[in-house]
């Protein structure tokens, strides 16, 4: 059982949970992830470890509602527990000084991008973050990525903060502008393959942290498997992050719909169940 | 004479077992036919997930017991991977004394109830059993006699809990809590350990909970086995990576003594052709950690599972079985399994392909799947498959399978089952500096104390074997067990 100790909503969908995992606050490095679950009937579900405070040993997660899992997580407050928490998992961000740094996050890919721009800025980058949603109340975290950026540029499909349009257009914006190193791009799957798609007209090595459905996160199920460059990896131990330019990214949204169907089933009967 | 076969025979010279053996004519025993196992009628079986095998009536066991002749020469003792003294426990239930046969179980076998069922006995004991060997009849079903012991002491209500050393105060550690990671706990208990075994998932038991079902190994079962250990004084720390929750390094900082890593094979291998990755194509370990770890099929449950109307399972193993019996249970219509060699060669146990026959399992055997078709939705609903012929053997002594041309035709599919084998965890061997790993990745170890090229740490199980059996999983569990006694003695004489 994982004590949660701190509770902050950034918006109607997305929440910060500071759970108590003095372990894994030790071990984590920016790019880990956890596999938590709740209830003796709950499912296992990936979420990256956004911050963490080695010495008051919690790490915590951001959340985005997206379905039955996700919903009963926010739903939780200080003093409730977690029933399972495992990791830190995955390979930890390859860090180093390179120059200029574009870090696009979309959506709650936000929350797994901080530590990295963190780090980046840290290891003496130059680091442009550009953060992307679809309106003002989905953009998270952007005090604490400013406070490591050289520059923010904020972007929403409505308008309703920063400029009005897609990550990639501020992303285009920056390598138009000036020279850049490398680019990271966090987000919803056809966020990423746009991302890829734009770095790559501009010879520009790009790394995709994957989302994909996974159950144990340890290697042993291979329901997270992708094509990357034409081989199949398993992004639990061979990830999360990858090229960008050479996932297969139509293959990784087809199997993020898997159980579409199912899913939302589960997550109205849920909802009804607790309305 | 070796000390072994002294104890044998002072066993068999005693007073009891020469009564017992008076009692029936070595012909009359002979004559007797193998009792046969109650089973669930297989059309009612294959739609729930209850026990195939119902285990015998105590009459029913006692009847078997008096098969076996109690030979000079126990040739079956052999052919058991822990030596349990199969006449001894056999005897003791012919004679009606069933927690005695529990008792003589335990001595050498942690999960007599585990293995009653899921030996692979007939190449195994029963393949050495003198009625095998010499008068070409069945074997006495010793497997079937041990899960009635096991059974009865459980059910009893008076299960013994193993004697233990007096608490020495030194800390070991086990990695892994399969059945090699729970028999090395309990051997290390006994001998006076603080032990903890870390086990990364949310259950304890390895593939014993998360592989094979319920039908044929209740996790009741295993539970009961669990809790005897934590009676003993073993402590269990699940959702613990061992070289990513805390490095080897911190845990010996932390004071443990000796390692035993049981992380088992539990990477899913895939055959790389074209499709592999569509929806609805799954490896045998996602397949079956849904269902039997996950409780995907019950409502209550949140993770979801695919259903099929016609599935498709790659594969000869015990696993593959075991995948495509629980998608006929699921309800569906077709369940195949597609193997590239024939029914003789298939490396299941027989009783599970007999049973899945029973089911109305189809096999397509002498058939390879070549590539996956799908829909506009990117779900599997074709596969292309080609007819195979044996060809000469190959290295492991098989004959090789060897396509026919032109024999290449379509089934329709909506759910495939990939279960061609497993590779070693990586996680320890990547995580441990030095340790000296094969080209197939598993750990090398001293196979006399299981002890790695890194001082302290053992290894023993299917992460040293590749894919295996529980018993010989459990007999490394016990070897390693008795090769850290001796080490960590030894290092303390020095200190
Ligand atoms: C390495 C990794 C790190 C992640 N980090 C975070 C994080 O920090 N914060 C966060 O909010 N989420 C994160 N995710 C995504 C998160 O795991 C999913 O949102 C969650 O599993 C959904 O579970 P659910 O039961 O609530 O929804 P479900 O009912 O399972 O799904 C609802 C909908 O979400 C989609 N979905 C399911 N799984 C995923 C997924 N893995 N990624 C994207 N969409 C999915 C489905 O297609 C479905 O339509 C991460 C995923 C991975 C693989
Ligand atoms: C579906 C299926 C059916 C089978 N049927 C039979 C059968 O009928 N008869 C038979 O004899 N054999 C059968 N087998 C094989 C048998 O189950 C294995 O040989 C046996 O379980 C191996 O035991 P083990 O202790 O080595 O490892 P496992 O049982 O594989 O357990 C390893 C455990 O270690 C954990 N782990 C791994 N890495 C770490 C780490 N770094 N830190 C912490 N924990 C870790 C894993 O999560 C896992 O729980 C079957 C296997 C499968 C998959
Ligand atoms: S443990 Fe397995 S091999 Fe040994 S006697 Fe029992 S069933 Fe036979
Ligand atoms: S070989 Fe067969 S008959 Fe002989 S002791 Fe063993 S089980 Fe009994
Ligand atoms: S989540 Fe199971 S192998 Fe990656």
């Amino acid at each position: 059982m994982t004590k949660i100790v701190g509770k902050e909503q950034f918006s109607e969908l997305v929440t910060l949970l500071e759970i108590d995992a003095p372990r894994i606050a030790r071990q984590r490095k920016p790019g880990h992830f956890v596999i938590v679950k709740i209830g003796r009937e709950g499912e296992r579900i990936p979420l990256t470890i956004s911050m963490a405070d080695p010495e008051k040993g919690t790490i915590s997660l951001v959340i985005q509602k997206v379905g039955v899992t996700s919903h009963k997580v926010t739903a939780l407050n200080p003093g409730d527990e977690l029933t399972d928490v495992v990791g830190p998992l995955g390979h930890a961000t390859h860090i180093e000084k390179l120059g200029t740094i574009l870090c696009a996050g979309g959506g709650v890919g936000i929350a797994p991008m901080l530590p990295i721009v963190q780090a980046m800025k840290e290891a003496g980058n130059r680091v442009i973050s550009v953060l992307a949603a679809r309106t003002k109340d989905l953009i998270i975290l952007e005090e604490q990525v400013r406070a490591h950026s050289d520059e923010v540029i904020i972007m929403t499909d409505d308008g309703s903060y920063g400029q009005k349009g897609l990550v990639t257009q501020g992303m285009e914006e920056v390598i138009k502008r000036e020279p850049v190193n490398q680019a990271i791009t966090i987000g919803p799957a056809i966020m990423m393959k746009y991302a890829a798609a734009l770095t790559k007209k501009y010879n520009l090595p790009t790394v995709a942290s994957l989302n994909t459905i996974m159950v144990d996160g340890t290697g042993m199920c291979g329901a997270c498997r992708v094509s990357v460059g034409g081989k199949t990896k398993f992004v639990c131990v061979d990830g999360p992050e990858f090229d960008a330019h050479e996932v297969d990214f139509d293959e990784l949204l087809m199997r993020l719909g898997a159980y579409q169907d199912e899913e939302r089933a589960d997550y109205e009967r849920y909802l009804k169940t607790i309305q | 004479m070796t000390d072994f076969a002294t104890y044998l025979k002072e066993e068999r010279d005693q007073e009891w077992r020469e009564e017992l053996r008076k009692q029936i004519k070595n012909k009359e025993r002979t004559s007797f036919e193998r009792v046969k196992m109650p089973e669930q009628k297989p059309d009612i079986r294959n739609r729930n997930n209850l026990e195939v095998n119902q285990g015998l009536t105590e009459e029913q066991a006692v009847k078997e017991a008096q098969r076996c002749i109690d030979c000079p020469n126990p040739t079956c003792i052999t052919g058991c991977p822990v030596n349990i003294n199969i006449p001894k426990f056999v005897k003791k239930i012919e004679g009606g004394d069933f927690l005695g046969a529990a008792k003589v179980l335990k001595e050498t076998n942690g999960l007599p109830a585990v293995c009653g069922r899921v030996c692979p006995q007939e190449v195994q004991c029963e393949s050495q059993c003198f009625y095998t060997q010499k008068l070409k009849k069945p074997a006495v079903a010793i497997g079937n006699l041990e899960r009635f012991a096991a059974d009865y002491e459980r059910n009893s209500g008076s299960i013994s809990i193993p004697e233990t050393d007096k608490p020495n105060g030194i800390k070991v550690a086990v990695i892994g809590s399969g059945p090699g990671g729970l028999a090395a706990a309990g051997d290390l208990a006994k001998y006076g350990y603080d032990v903890t075994v870390f086990e990364a998932l949310h259950e304890i038991g390895g593939v014993l909970k998360y592989g094979i079902p319920e039908f044929r190994l209740p996790n009741e079962i295993v539970d009961v086995e669990i809790e005897i250990l934590r009676k003993m004084g073993v402590k269990f720390i699940k959702n613990f990576v061992v070289g990513k929750t805390a490095s080897l390094e911190d845990l010996k900082d932390e004071g443990f003594q000796a390692f035993f890593v049981a992380s088992g094979a539990g990477l899913p291998r895939f055959m790389n052709i074209p499709g592999e990755n569509y929806v609805g194509i799954f490896s045998s370990n996602e397949y079956l950690t849904r269902m039997n770890l996950m409780g995907a099929a019950k409502e209550e449950y949140d993770t979801p599972v695919l259903k099929g109307r016609n599935v498709a399972v790659i594969g000869g193993g015990n696993t593959a079985m075991d995948s495509v019996r629980t998608a006929k249970r699921l309800g569906a219509d077709r369940a195949m399994i597609i193997y590239r060699r024939s029914l003789q060669e298939m490396p299941a146990r027989v009783e599970e392909i007999h049973h899945a026959q029973e089911e109305g399992i189809e096999f397509l055997n002498l058939t390879n799947p070549l590539e996956y078709f799908a829909d506009n939705k990117g779900r599997v609903n074709r596969m292309r498959v080609q007819k195979m012929e044996l060809g000469e053997p190959d290295s492991s002594g098989r004959r090789r399978p060897v396509p026919l041309e032109g024999s290449e035709y379509d089934i329709d599919v909506d759910l495939v089952v990939v279960s061609v084998g497993v590779s070693p965890n990586p996680l320890i061997p990547e995580a441990v500096k030095g340790l000296d790993v094969t080209k197939w990745g598993t750990i090398n170890v001293d196979p006399e104390s299981m002890m790695s090229n890194i001082p302290g740490l053992f290894a023993g199980g299917d992460i040293v074997r590749g894919g295996a059996t529980v018993i010989l999983a459990m007999g490394d569990g016990r070897k390693a067990a008795a090769g850290m006694h001796k080490y960590i003695k030894h290092s303390i004489q020095k200190n």
